[in-house]
């Protein structure tokens, strides 16, 4: 009897089963292929084509990256102004939404090329790409990419840069390398900002430094506060010495 | 979510396989990952099954396997598994262990019919 709904054509189901059976080709086994490709090979090779291209370049690429609001912006306007009239920057500007970014430091008088991920929330390698081809005719001698605002993402995607700075504004507190280690595991420099702010917050600076170096021991430190000033001479330095 | 790129990224090493390899559809997909290679699994596992939409790996299952890490103490030499990055010795209870492994995010085995 058949089981779907009680009539006796149960045989004939199976014949005809049987019948079709016959007629399609015969049937292959699943196969198990052992493979072994990275997920980021893809992005590692855009990376280091984009490597590649900035050495032959001599420019020096930064990956800034921060959480939204730590001043990445506010910095690169004030390190433009900074640098001499004649010192040829250029800046990738990494927002999910908006030209904003660009727009300001356009303003600031660097050439800007604004990168929107819309839903993403890292830069990739390939758009950083796509972004040289506009930048590096004007033979920049150092590149700012300025990365989505976000702590977590952006750490696993190699951009191509030679170095990684990481902002860390004294407003988001003093507990953030363990919260978010990963990011902070293969960063160059890290930048506290917004020092003019710490009479009035709870930021203790040297245990910060103690959590970040316990991830990534004989981390470079250094403190800014872009608004008044401070710190930008030692960046700057910074920003000179050869890696 | 960056969860979502590395699924779209998978996807198109998966039809590029499927090309070269020759096979029709993927049925499972196994990968390995480290513990430090920051990403969450249910977010994966998420992004999977809507990136995989009408691609040669649509219905496929998701197979993930964690690595364990391995690192060396800088200070006393001791070989351990850290849970994270910042876990001290412990052997000698000191930090900045040199993470040799444990960030793998790797295709490791797929199942597929022809």
């Amino acid at each position: 009897m058949c089981g779907t709904c009680g009539c006796d054509q149960t045989a004939r189901t199976a014949q005809t089963v049987n019948d079709i059976s016959r007629l399609s080709p015969p049937r292959t086994e699943q196969r198990r292929l052992q493979v072994e490709i990275n997920l980021m090979a893809q992005n590692d090779h855009w990376a280091a084509l984009n490597r590649k291209r900035l050495d032959k370049a001599q420019c020096l690429a930064l990956n800034l990256m921060s959480s939204p609001g730590s001043g990445k912006t506010t910095l690169l306007e004030k390190t433009l102004q900074a640098l001499p009239g004649s010192f040829p920057v250029a800046v990738i500007e990494g927002d999910q939404q908006t030209e904003q970014d660009a727009e300001r430091i356009r303003a600031a008088g660097a050439p800007a090329v604004q990168i929107n991920t819309g839903k993403g929330c890292h830069l990739e390698a390939q758009r950083v790409s796509q972004a040289l081809d506009q930048l590096l005719p004007a033979a920049p001698h150092l590149l700012f990419i300025e990365n989505v605002g976000n702590l977590v993402c952006p750490a696993g995607f190699d951009l191509g840069e030679q170095r990684r700075v990481l902002l860390l504004s004294v407003t988001e507190g003093d507990d953030k390398p363990l919260k978010y280690p990963d990011i902070f595991a293969r960063a160059d420099l890290v930048l506290f900002t917004k020092t003019d702010l710490l009479p009035y917050v709870d930021f203790n600076r040297d245990r910060c430094l103690e959590f970040a170096r316990r991830i990534r021991p004989g981390l470079p430190a250094l403190s800014v506060s872009a608004t008044r000033g401070d710190g930008l001479t030692e960046w700057l330095e910074w920003l000179g010495q050869p890696g | 979510m960056h969860e979502l790129s590395l699924m779209e990224s998978l996807r198109d090493i998966l039809e590029a396989e499927a090309v070269s390899q020759q096979f029709e559809a993927v049925q499972v997909v196994e990968l390995t990952l480290g513990p430090f290679s920051h990403v969450e699994a249910e977010a994966l596992r998420f992004c999977f099954d809507s990136v995989m939409r009408g691609s040669v790996a649509e219905n496929a299952e998701l197979r993930i396997q964690w690595q364990v890490a391995a690192a060396e103490c800088p200070a006393c030499g001791h070989r351990c598994s850290p849970q994270t990055r910042y876990d001290p010795c412990p052997a000698c209870g000191a930090f900045g262990l040199r993470i040799e492994s444990g960030d793998e995010l790797m295709i490791s085995h797929l199942e597929v019919t022809p």
